[in-house]
Order: structure tokens, then C-alpha cells, then sequence
């Protein structure tokens, strides 16, 4: 028998105009044995949008390990912790803001940064790290320039005056992601292990704190509207749905969270993002096994006559939800409004299972919080995109490229190689005084633990859809093999990942085949160098009219070195110094930078990674980075050898005569891409104790020659195939800079 | 010798001063709140960087009438020693305790790098140990730091050798290329005619350990250190 709850019982609402499907909608009755009242219906709405409930990824997410000795949380909770010892922990999360980035770049981005910010936090931990990974499509065109710059403004907007370093990232660009453009942003927070923060509600009685901004009509549905493709009406009506970020808000509610947690009275924390009160109130209550009595009245509001929905479902940025002991709410009060932000208690935490939402006296719903927050999964078709295979065949262009010298500066000329200068200068990335290497200066960040000194924090995030639009499985495996050796080349051993998986329409088969991959492939790179992903993000429905956006699967991944002393950059340093490679592998033009920039393809499969050998190029250079004996460390990459070369030369004004060891055709030596290779610098007296170390662990190496003077002279088979001044590299790598000012 | 640091609720230096002073310098700091009207009998104030009150006004507008600014006016027109760092220092020109006015930086764009500054004057607390025409290098993070004043005022800066540091190259050389926001006649810092307020837009707190690429920042606070404590002959308030 149907209970009928507050005055708003009405005819059977349509499930399909708050996004559900006539199936889900019979779910809903069937767990509350009843039909949902209109509000009811919304909250369902937002919670079981594919944002919030990740249906169609939960059962594959599964794929991806997660345990591992340092492993103290895992997914599940806001952001994954992971132990470095002497009672400390880090705690790390990615997240995407795509979808309100393309409507409205400058906010989009400033509350992704804002979002992730608070995940952290309610860990418990302070934020120390930003990093962000970036795709536009290509920034010759107008509109892709106003985002690319609108989206840089929002992140640095955000993270200077909250005051976490923007210490890192990435930016790419491909026509893919033209109407649909990627933010993907990632932050790090260190916590005392016996401070950790959680995010289940316990103890019957217990009051519910609302603490931070006020709420208001700002991002309303914004979950919602992040599980629908963009089309040309986002671009005009989709604002509302975008929230609006106050980073002032975001640093009070930093300090004065801390400020609560530090005096053990918190019992449970939880930020309002996505789906806002409702997903705060209903996941924390689910998690606990508990219900909760939550009063709207008791809700700050920017403006009174906000409707229940409207309360239930505002995204408003800098808001947190806490359970606190009974009994000590007033203090923990006092701590917020002492940081001018709002405090209120808005309800109770209760034994039975029921989320019951008041209203002007009257409740207006009542639902079981584990029904709203466990949404259905799906297990989508898939199948192989049609034609998948076939681009995998690659025939090198028949005739190689001779004027190899202009081909190198096209690369380092091209937005994903040039200098990222233009955008890191617009991030503070020395607040906090841990920043030991800036971003640009190598491969990863890294960051000082003030904390547990001499210890250091590396910071890498990386992502190739170039790679994984050919191959998702192995392109995903080269992306977290690309990370790893970041943290190899500044002397970091790896301690985790976090992903963030940026897909289209996951109801497409081909689409969720190519998604179902590259899980499969990170899940196997992660067990390969075991470690685990303490959890991430998916955004699906990154589709425009042009289509779906390239595969994309970012990784960030956090590594310990031992001593913060002891790490490397890129830049070449002494004159007179041995430059060698480590690792062999087969480079390869397949799938490379140099066809898709040079010959407009996005054709053949990149080399895969042998992740054995892999963990053996890696540690020879981890453990020559600790002893000190490496001057430089930098990892080939996109535009293989040539561009890493180019980048130790500019990073260090300081040339280079080097002769490279492939015999065949030279823009395949100079631009063929594979994993596993490593170029480094040291001094004549350490090149024994390096060729020892190398021979010790079968990693080949080879010595291509010596840093001098102010040229890039590379020769291969015989031949001087590039000599070029390092001011000429310089001003084609600098191309960003006109584009960034 | 004890230091106070300012905490607005949207400062994000305060601690970095705080790491800078009590853990690299090993001096007693206090730290002092924005709303309250006294600054518990320090020695020295230091305004660290950051948002203040979120600076969606100009720079340090609002910050210029929090209580606390109040007791560092009191202790600055007695003479007292302070230091504006940043957001410091653009609190300070609200205040009026120093000349002047920071607008935009000419790129209109926020900026943080390392750059280079040559001291001008040693007639403060703040760079009595230091000589002139020595190039000290640390980052800078701000998107307002294009100082500017009225002609009468820079003529008086310049008379009264109340300009402290100038953005220069590497080599000392103020040139427009090693100016970092388009400030007017390169100044990175300026000090009242008493000498015992300084304001300055680089971090040096950001630069007193070597592991964070500079150790120049350091040589500010010491010289403060030093002076307080009379070692060195500068006189304050005179």
C-alpha cells in the first residue's frame, strides 16, 4: 500500500523527464514498495545519473586493483589514502569537469578545482597539489583558444587564492576534442594516519552539521547534466546547471575543517558536490547502515523562496556535511563562524534506515538512504569498433623524411610537445614552500614532505588518446608505464594511481568496448607494477555532434622518494658530460606524433610495453637518481629520442653532439616512439658505476655522446641528420606563449 | 626578538612565513588575527601574502580596515618594524602606511616565476645587512603587482631613497625584459620615510632554504634579526 508523504502526491510522474528509464523507475517502487512522489523522483534523478551512480562503470571498475600494503583506503570513500610512513598518509583523487568547462570554461574549471580540493579534504587532509590534465581541439581555431585560456584563468583563478600549488599537468590537443573539451584535475593532501576522516555517518542522536557557503540556484541538476551529450543547446541553456566557485569560501572552509576535525569531535565528514545535500545526506547515511532527519528549514539560503527540489539538488560550491558527537555541535559551530562561514544544525542522525526530508513542517520525503545511494549498474554491450584492427597496420610513409631539422621543430612547435610555460607561470606553484621541482622542469613534480623530512612526494599525470583511440588496452598500458617512468626519472618509487576515464556514450557497444579496454589495461599495468588505483572518476557522454572524444584514460600517480635531496630534472647541467640512453626497445613511427603531425593520420599501433623489462629500465634509473650519479633523467616520449633530446638541450641551455644507435631510415631513429627508454646525463667518473648497475639489471645501455656548446647535433647511420642552434628549438617550442597571452 | 605574522582568513603565506621564521630562523612568532585590535607586543609584523578578504576589491582594500591593521598602524607610526609580503604589501599601500598603488600586471595575467632584485636602499630593518646594488633572487605569485604612484610621489621615493628594490637581470641590470608585471621604474619594493615599513611584492619566505632554489629571501628576515636586536646600526623611527 502506497504511503502517501506530504501534500505532493500527484499523477505518476514521468521518470524520463528527470533522466531515468522506465525500468529504473520500476526499480524505484520496487525498493520502496511504493511509487515515488514527484521530489522523490528528482532525488532519484540526480543520484542514479551515471555522474553520481556510475552505472554503467561500477561492475568493470572492479577490474582495477585495489589493495596493497599501503594501501589504507581505497574507492569508496571521497579520495583514496595511502601510507609513507612515520604516521603519515596522502590522500589523492581525479576528477573530470568536462561538460560545465565547455559551457563555461572560466567556472567549469575553477569549481573542478574547487571539488577535488574538498574530496581531499574530507579525508581529512590538508591539500598540498594540483595538477590538471587538459584537452582542446586544435588551438588554431578561435573557439578552442577561449576555452584553452578560459579554462587556465579558472584553475589558476581557483588554486592561487585557495593557496594549493598548481605544481603540474598536461595539455593536448586533437580536432576529437573540439566540441567537447576535457578537464581533468587532480589534488593531493597529506594527513596524520590517526587524524584520517571518513565519511560514514554513526551514532543515533548524533546531530548533522551544515557547514560552509550558503545554498543556492546555482549548478541545480548539474549531475544530471554531466550524463547527457553536448549539443549545440548546452552552449545557450545548459549555465544554469554550471556552479559558480568562490575560492575565498573554499580557503575559509579549508582552514575551519581542519580547525573541526583537529578536535576529534567529527564523527563524519562529507563535502556537497555532485547531487549536493542528496548525495552527502543519502551516501553518508547508506554507509554507516543509519538514517537521518533532515530538517530544509535549518538550511543556509542565498535566497528564501528556494524549493525543496531546488535546496536538495543545488551544487552550490564550499559546502560540507558533518556528523558531530551530540553534545559538541556548538563548539564545532563557533570554529566555522569564527571563519565566517555559515553553521547549522540540519538534522539528526537516526537508528532506522530512513532518509526523511522536512519541509515547512511537513515531511516531503522519506526514502531508505541505501535506495537512493546504490544505484542499479548495468553491464553495457560491447564490441570491437569496426575497422579497429585495421589501423593498426602501418606501413612507414615510403619515402623517409629528409629535412628532418624542420620536422623536429614542427613537433616541439606542436601543443602537445611545446613549452607549457605560458600556462604554468599563470599557477602559483611555490605556495606552501614544499615545491622542490617545478612543473615543466622534469618529467614529474616534486614536493617536499615538511612533515616527515627528507622525504619527498613525485607528482605525474598523463594520458594518450593519440594511442588509445588505435589501441585502448595497450594505449592505456602506455600511459601508466609513461607515468611510472616520470616518477623513475626524479627518483621516485611508485605508490599509487588515481584515473580519471573520459569516454562518450557508454549505451554505444563500441564505446564501452573501447572504455571495458582500457580498464583492462590500466588494471594490468597497475597489477604489473603493484600498485594499486585508490580510485578516480569516469565521465561518460563526452560526446559532441562531431562525435565522441578520443578514448581517454588519465592517470596520476603519486610516488616516495626517500630523500627529496636526491632527485633529477630534464636540463642537461654540465658541459663536458656523458649522455646515454637506457632501455632498447623498438621505436616505432606507428601511432606517433610524427604521423599524426606530419602526415595528418592517426594510423598504426603504438609498441606495447613490457612491463618486466619496463621495471628494470626503471629501477636502474630510480636507484642511479637516489646514489646521485644521474645529472639528468628524461623519458622519450611523444616525438621520441629527437624531441627528448631537443627538451634536456633547451631545459639546459647546454647543447649536445649525440649519435644515436638505430642504423635504419632516420626520421624512424629521431621520431619512432616506444616505451621503456630513458635519456640521462652523468659525469665520465659515475659512467663505470652506471654501466655496472645497468649490466646488473640486463637494462641496455647505450652512450650517444657528449653536452657542448649551444647546438643539437644528432647524427644517425653516419650521417649529421639535425644541427640546430638552441635558440632556433627554443623559439619553436615557445609556441604556446602567443596562444596563452 | 619576536615575530608576529597577520592571519586574514584568506592569507596563504601565513604559514610559510610562520615555517620560514620559527623553523628555518628559529625565531619566537606569534600568530596574530585579523579581528583583533592588538598585535601582543611583537617586535617585528609581518603582512604575509595571499586573498585576504578574497580580494574580489582591489587588493588588500578591505584588509586595510580589519581591526588588527589598526594596532599595526599604531606600532608602525611608533616606529615599529613591519613587513608586507605581497598581499602584505598591497595591504600596506591600502592602508596608506606606504605611497603609492598596484594596479594589473601589464601581461593582465597572473604571475609566478623566480626573478631577480637588486636592493636600493639599506635604510631599513629589513636590508641594514644587506649592500646596496646586491642581486637577490626569489619567486614571485601575484596578479597585481604593476606598482604606481602620481610623479610627486615618485620624485619623493626617489629623493628620499624610499624605493628598496628594483627587478633586475641576473647581473644587476634593471632592465624592462627582467620586469616581471610592468611596474613602474622596475620597483619591487618600497619603504616608508621612517624606513621601519617596508612592503615588497617577491616571497622571501619562499627563498630562505636551498632545497626550494633560493636562500636570499633569508637574508631579509636575518637582517631584521640582526637589526632589532641593535646589532647593526640602523636607526628606526628616527
Amino acid at each position: 500500500m502506497a504511503r502517501k508523504i506530504g501534500t505532493v502526491t500527484e499523477a505518476r510522474p514521468s521518470p524520463e523527464l528527470v533522466g531515468l528509464t522506465r525500468p529504473e523507475y520500476d526499480e524505484i517502487v520496487r525498493r520502496l514498495g511504493r511509487g515515488p512522489n514527484p521530489l522523490e523522483l528528482q532525488l532519484f534523478g540526480v543520484m542514479w545519473s551515471e555522474h553520481c551512480g556510475y552505472k554503467h562503470s561500477r561492475q568493470t571498475l572492479a577490474l582495477l586493483p585495489a589493495e596493497g600494503p599501503r594501501l589504507v583506503e581505497g574507492p569508496g570513500e571521497n579520495a583514496g589514502v595511502i601510507d609513507i610512513g612515520d604516521g603519515w598518509a596522502v590522500a589523492f583523487k581525479m576528477e573530470s569537469h568536462n561538460h560545465p568547462s565547455a559551457v563555461d570554461p572560466y567556472n567549469g574549471a575553477a569549481t573542478g578545482v574547487g571539488g577535488i580540493i574538498r574530496d581531499v579534504l574530507s579525508m581529512g587532509a590538508r591539500p598540498i597539489a594540483l595538477l590538471d590534465s587538459l584537452r582542446f581541439g586544435p588551438l588554431s581555431d578561435p573557439r578552442a583558444r577561449a576555452q584553452a585560456g578560459g579554462v587556465v584563468g579558472g584553475i589558476a583563478g581557483y588554486g592561487n587564492c585557495v593557496g594549493v600549488p598548481t605544481v603540474g599537468g598536461e595539455l593536448h590537443t586533437d580536432s576529437g576534442y573540439r566540441g567537447n573539451p576535457l578537464v581533468n584535475v587532480a589534488c593531493l593532501g597529506i594527513v596524520r594516519r590517526d587524524r584520517l576522516a571518513r565519511a560514514r555517518a554513526a551514532g543515533a542522536g548524533n546531530p548533522v552539521v551544515y557547514a560552509g557557503a550558503r545554498t543556492g540556484r546555482d549548478g541545480i541538476g548539474g549531475a544530471a547534466f554531466a550524463s547527457e551529450e553536448l549539443d549545440e543547446r548546452s552552449q545557450r541553456e545548459d549555465r544554469a546547471a554550471v556552479q559558480l566557485g568562490d575560492p575565498f569560501a573554499g580557503k575559509l572552509l579549508i582552514e575551519a575543517t581542519l580547525e573541526a576535525l583537529a578536535t576529534g569531535r567529527v564523527v563524519a565528514i562529507q563535502d556537497m558536490g555532485a547531487a549536493g545535500l542528496t548525495c552527502a545526506t543519502s551516501e553518508m547515511a547508506a554507509r554507516g547502515g543509519l538514517g537521518m532527519t533532515i530538517d530544509l528549514d535549518a538550511v543556509p539560503l542565498r535566497e528564501a523562496s528556494m524549493r525543496p527540489d531546488e535546496i536538495l539538488r543545488s551544487e552550490s560550491q564550499e559546502r560540507m556535511l558533518l556528523v558531530v558527537r551530540r553534545g559538541y555541535e556548538q563548539e564545532v559551530r563557533a570554529i566555522f563562524h569564527r571563519w565566517g562561514l555559515e553553521a547549522a544544525v540540519i538534522g539528526t542522525v537516526v537508528a532506522e534506515p530512513e532518509l526523511r526530508i522536512r519541509w515547512r513542517g511537513k515531511t516531503v520525503a522519506a526514502l531508505p538512504p541505501y535506495a537512493l545511494a546504490e544505484s542499479p549498474a548495468y553491464r553495457p554491450a560491447a564490441c570491437e569498433p569496426i575497422g579497429l584492427t585495421e589501423r593498426w597496420a602501418f606501413d612507414s610513409p615510403a619515402q623517409p623524411r629528409t629535412d628532418v631539422a624542420d620536422a623536429l621543430q614542427q613537433l616541439l612547435r606542436s601543443a602537445d610537445v611545446a613549452s607549457k610555460r605560458a600556462v604554468f607561470r599563470q599557477y602559483d606553484h611555490s605556495v606552501q614552500v614544499r615545491t622542490v621541482v617545478a612543473p615543466g622542469a622534469a618529467d614529474a613534480a616534486v614536493l617536499r614532505i615538511l612533515e616527515s623530512p627528507p622525504k619527498g612526494l613525485a607528482l605525474a599525470v598523463d594520458g594518450n588518446g593519440r594511442y588509445c583511440a588505435v589501441d585502448p588496452y595497450r594505449g592505456a598500458r602506455l600511459v601508466v608505464a609513461e607515468a611510472a617512468a616520470g616518477l623513475a626519472c626524479v627518483g621516485a618509487e611508485p605508490l599509487g594511481v588515481t584515473d580519471c576515464l573520459n569516454f562518450g556514450n557508454p549505451e554505444d557497444p563500441e564505446v564501452f568496448w573501447t572504455f571495458r579496454q582500457a580498464v583492462l589495461g590500466i588494471a594490468d599495468a597497475c597489477r604489473a607494477l603493484r600498485i594499486p588505483v585508490v580510485g578516480g572518476n569516469v565521465s561518460f557522454y563526452n560526446e559532441s555532434p562531431d562525435g565522441p572524444v578520443p578514448p581517454t584514460p588519465v592517470v596520476a600517480m603519486v610516488g616516495l622518494i626517500d630523500d627529496v635531496e636526491r632527485t633529477c630534472t630534464t636540463a642537461f647541467k654540465e658541459a663536458g658530460s656523458v649522455v646515454a640512453l637506457l632501455g632498447g626497445g623498438h621505436p616505432t613511427l606507428a601511432g606517433s606524433l610524427f604521423i599524426r603531425e606530419l602526415h595528418g593520420e592517426a594510423r598504426g599501433r603504438p609498441e606495447d610495453v613490457d612491463f618486466d623489462t619496463h621495471g628494470r629500465v626503471l629501477t636502474v634509473v630510480r636507484d642511479g637518481v637516489a646514489r646521485g650519479w644521474l645529472l639528468s633523467a628524461h623519458d622519450c616520449s611523444d616525438g621520441g629520442i629527437a624531441v627528448a633530446l631537443a627538451e634536456c638541450v633547451m631545459a639546459g641551455d647546454l647543447g649536445a653532439d649525440v649519435t644515436l644507435p638505430e642504423a635504419g631510415r632516420p626520421d624512424a631513429a629521431l621520431f619512432g616512439e616506444a616505451p621503456s627508454r630513458i635519456v640521462v646525463s652523468l659525469t665520465e667518473q659515475n659512467l663505470p658505476e652506471l654501466i655496472h648497475l645497468a649490466a646488473a639489471h640486463d637494462v641496455p645501455m647505450c652512450i650517444l655522446g657528449r653536452t657542448c656548446g649551444d647546438r643539437l647535433l644528432i647524427t644517425v647511420a653516419g650521417q649529421r641528420v639535425i644541427d640546430t642552434p638552441i635558440h632556433e628549438l627554443a623559439e619553436a617550442h615557445d609556441a604556446l606563449t602567443e596562444v596563452f597571452s | 626578538m619576536r615575530f608576529g605574522v597577520v592571519v586574514f582568513p584568506g592569507s596563504n603565506c601565513d604559514r610559510d612565513c610562520v615555517h620560514a621564521l620559527r623553523t628555518v630562523l628559529g625565531q619566537d612568532v606569534a600568530e596574530l588575527w585579523h579581528g583583533d585590535d592588538s598585535i601582543r607586543g611583537v617586535d617585528c609584523v609581518v603582512l604575509p601574502g595571499g586573498f585576504a578578504y578574497g580580494d574580489y576589491l582591489r587588493a588588500g582594500a578591505i584588509a586595510a580596515t580589519a581591526p588588527v591593521m589598526e594596532a599595526v598602524g599604531r606600532f608602525a607610526r611608533a616606529g615599529g618594524a613591519v613587513i608586507g609580503i605581497c598581499n602584505g604589501f598591497q595591504i600596506l599601500l591600502e592602508a596608506g602606511l606606504l605611497p603609492g598603488a598596484m594596479i594589473r600586471n601589464a601581461s593582465l595575467q597572473f604571475r609566478c616565476r623566480d626573478v631577480w632584485m637588486r636592493v636600493e636602499s639599506t635604510q631599513t630593518p629589513f636590508t641594514a645587512g644587506l649592500r646596496v646594488g646586491q642581486v637577490l633572487q626569489m619567486p614571485i605569485a601575484h596578479g597585481e603587482g604593476n606598482y604606481y604612484a602620481p610623479p610627486s610621489v615618485f620624485d619623493a621615493l626617489e629623493q628620499h631613497g624610499q624605493i628598496v628594490f628594483r627587478y633586475c637581470d641576473p647581473t644587476g641590470a634593471v632592465t624592462a625584459d627582467a620586469n616581471p608585471n610592468g611596474a613602474a621604474r622596475g620597483i619591487a619594493g618600497i619603504r616608508s620615510a621612517q624606513g621601519n615599513v617596508v612592503g615588497v611584492m617577491p616571497h622571501p619566505e619562499r627563498a630562505s632554504e636551498a632545497i626550494l632554489g633560493s636562500t636570499d629571501g633569508r637574508l631579509l628576515f636575518q637582517s631584521a634579526i640582526d637589526s632589532l636586536a641593535g646589532l647593526r646600526g640602523v636607526t628606526v623611527g628616527a
